[in-house]
Parts: C-alpha cells; sequence; structure tokens
C-alpha cells in the first residue's frame, strides 16, 4: 500500500471513529433532550413574563444553553435591569461552568485541536458535561457534539413553546419529565461507588451539605447557582486534601 | 431607559461561552499538580450531587414522588441500568405516582 493510501485509511478510520462517538453521543442525549424540552418549556413561561416574543426566545437558548444562567437573565430583563447588571448576574449564575471547562480539559487529549476545543466549549452544560466526563478514558469531542445536536434544538424550541403555550402540556407530563436530568445524573455518580470508597461517602455528604446550604439562613438567600459553585469549590478542595486520588485510581475511571 | 432585548440576550451569550471556552482552549496539558488533579477528579461528583438534592424534591409535583425518583434512581443506577434506563424509570415512577397521590 503506497502512502497516499494509508493516509487515506487514516482519515476513514477517524471519520468512522468520530462518527460512531457522535451517534452514541446521540443516544445518550435522548433522556437530556426530553429533560431540557421540561425544563425549557417553564423557562418559556418565564421569558415571557420578561417580554420576550418567541423567536427572541429561541435565540436566548440556542446562543446560551444554560437553565439558571437564563431564569436569572429573564428576571432581571422582566425588572429593566442595566447591561451590566445582566453581565455580572451571567457571570455569577454560569462562574461553575467555568470549574466543568477545567475538568473537561484533562479529559481531552493535548493534541485536540483548537476549533474542535472551541466548539466544545458551546457544549458545557451541567448534564451534557456530566455524560461526557463519565466517557471511559480520553473524551471525543464529537461524542458530545452527538448529545448537543439532539439536546440543544429541544432546549431551544422548548423555550419557544413555553412562550407560546405556557399551559399546555398536562402538569403531569412536565412534572415526570422534569425527574429526567437528576435520573442521569445519578446514573452518571451512583455507579462509581462501588468501587470508590471515597466517593460512596462523599456524595452523601453532598446531599446533606447541599440540603443544609438550602436552609441555612445565610446561603439559602444567594441563587442556587451561587450555592453550587461555592459548595463545588469547598467540598472538592476538602476531598483532594484529604483522599488525593492516586494515579492508577484515576486511570480506572 | 429603555433596553433592546438583543443587547441583552448578546450579553448573555458572550459572557457564557467566554467562560465555557476559555479553560478549554487555555489548558493543554495534563495537570501535574496532585491536589489540583484530585480536586479536578471530585469536581463532576460533588457538583453533580449537590445540583441533584434536594433538587430533584422540588422538580415533581409532590416532594413524595421526588424522593421516590431518587431511590429508584440509585438503586437502578447502583444496579448497573443504563443512562436512559435509569432516567427513564424515574420518570416513570413520578408519572405513576402522580396517577395515584
Amino acid at each position: 500500500m503506497n502512502e497516499k493510501q494509508t493516509v487515506l485509511n487514516n482519515k476513514k478510520n477517524i471519520r468512522r471513529r468520530n462518527g460512531k462517538a457522535f451517534f452514541t453521543g446521540m443516544r445518550d442525549g435522548i433522556p437530556i433532550a426530553l429533560g431540557y424540552f421540561a425544563v425549557s418549556f417553564s423557562l418559556g413561561i418565564i421569558a415571557k413574563k420578561a417580554g420576550l416574543t418567541p423567536f427572541q426566545g429561541f435565540l436566548a437558548s440556542l446562543f446560551t444553553n444554560a437553565s439558571a444562567g437564563e431564569y436569572a437573565v429573564f428576571y432581571l430583563i422582566a425588572a429593566n435591569a442595566t447591561y451590566m447588571e445582566i453581565a455580572l448576574i451571567t457571570l455569577i449564575a454560569n462562574a461553575r461552568y467555568m470549574l466543568m471547562s477545567c475538568a473537561l480539559s484533562q479529559k481531552l487529549t493535548s493534541d485536540t485541536p483548537t476549533y474542535l476545543r472551541m466548539m466544545l466549549g458551546c457544549t458545557v452544560t451541567d448534564e451534557l458535561f456530566g455524560i461526557s466526563v463519565a466517557r471511559p478514558d480520553a473524551l471525543n469531542p464529537f461524542y458530545t457534539y452527538g448529545a448537543f445536536a439532539l439536546a440543544s434544538p429541544c432546549w431551544a424550541c422548548g423555550t419557544s413553546l413555553g412562550i407560546i403555550a405556557g399551559n399546555l402540556l398536562p402538569l403531569r407530563a412536565v412534572s415526570a419529565f422534569g425527574v429526567a436530568l437528576y435520573g442521569m445524573f445519578l446514573a452518571i455518580i451512583v455507579p462509581p461507588c462501588r468501587r470508590n470508597h471515597v466517593l460512596a461517602v462523599l456524595i452523601p455528604l453532598c446531599f446533606a451539605a447541599s440540603y443544609g446550604a438550602s436552609v441555612a439562613p445565610l446561603l439559602s438567600s444567594v441563587s442556587s447557582g451561587t450555592r453550587t459553585i461555592f459548595l463545588t469549590v469547598a467540598i472538592s478542595a476538602a476531598a483532594a486534601a484529604l483522599f488525593p486520588v492516586k494515579q492508577d485510581e484515576e486511570a480506572v475511571e | 431607559m429603555n433596553h433592546n432585548i438583543y443587547v441583552y440576550l448578546a450579553i448573555m451569550a458572550g459572557i457564557t461561552y467566554a467562560i465555557r471556552v476559555l479553560p478549554l482552549t487555555m489548558i493543554r496539558r495534563q495537570i501535574q499538580n496532585k491536589f489540583l488533579k484530585s480536586f479536578l477528579y471530585y469536581v463532576p461528583y460533588v457538583t453533580l450531587s449537590v445540583m441533584t438534592y434536594p433538587a430533584i424534591l422540588h422538580a415533581t409535583q409532590s416532594p413524595l414522588s421526588g424522593a421516590a425518583a431518587l431511590a429508584v434512581g440509585i438503586t437502578a443506577a447502583w444496579l448497573g441500568a443504563s443512562l436512559f434506563t435509569v432516567s427513564a424509570a424515574c420518570c416513570a415512577v413520578v408519572f405513576l405516582l402522580e396517577l395515584l397521590l
């Protein structure tokens, strides 16, 4: 086989691998898309109160993809806030994505090109981050793109639909879809506990701390996004100091 | 003063994208520092845990069905069910319970 053919074959293999990752991502994106649809529908109801048209709601969700962040911004738009206030609240409500993005950067092989990293940047949401970081070995960004390709339009359309027809879906259906996201989170955090005893103790502790923070006098008054950052930094730092991860342990994940 | 909604949305989208893309493009190597490595290893688990509870209790019409979904989700995940199965099981439990409640 000559050199040109080898290169062509390699390219073909990479394309095939990326395609496979993309479809696996789409499959894993189904529960996310369903959950997004339900959540964004209720987000649309708030967007309507802020005076957004269905088209504006669609744009907002397509380009931002952030539940708590959008919620906070719509809330402020309704109050005719300044541009500066919008910028600040966006920064605070979405700062956790920076942590996730840092963690995700460690899942990529160091030769992942910049344009793929920039595309991956669009996809960092709680849920897509969750399934991406749970991949065995290094992350093929196309996996995340696949899930994003399904979930993001659902998020955007759900928002528009929420603006158009706030009370169309029966409450029971919305309520049931609402837990799809949490079910997914559980599917990510629970299985490693069987092997890793630190995580088996840490996760119930996180539940308790999160509950505590949601009722504590000072902490309960800040937004849930800020609370999430605070708890994530504090608990992860404590865990890292007390139980540093061994190399081989990480390799198993 | 009147504000343009499109400017609002552009600010929101621009800042959110910057937050997401900067670490991914700036951090190109495997971090060697043991503490930082461990910290980033724990971040996803802690974040997802913190976001799951107690929020799951408020995601449904009654906290009871939320709690049932939590129990079913943990059990199914522990037994090794796939992402989709765990998620669907949680939804099914809420749907059934709220038919009865």
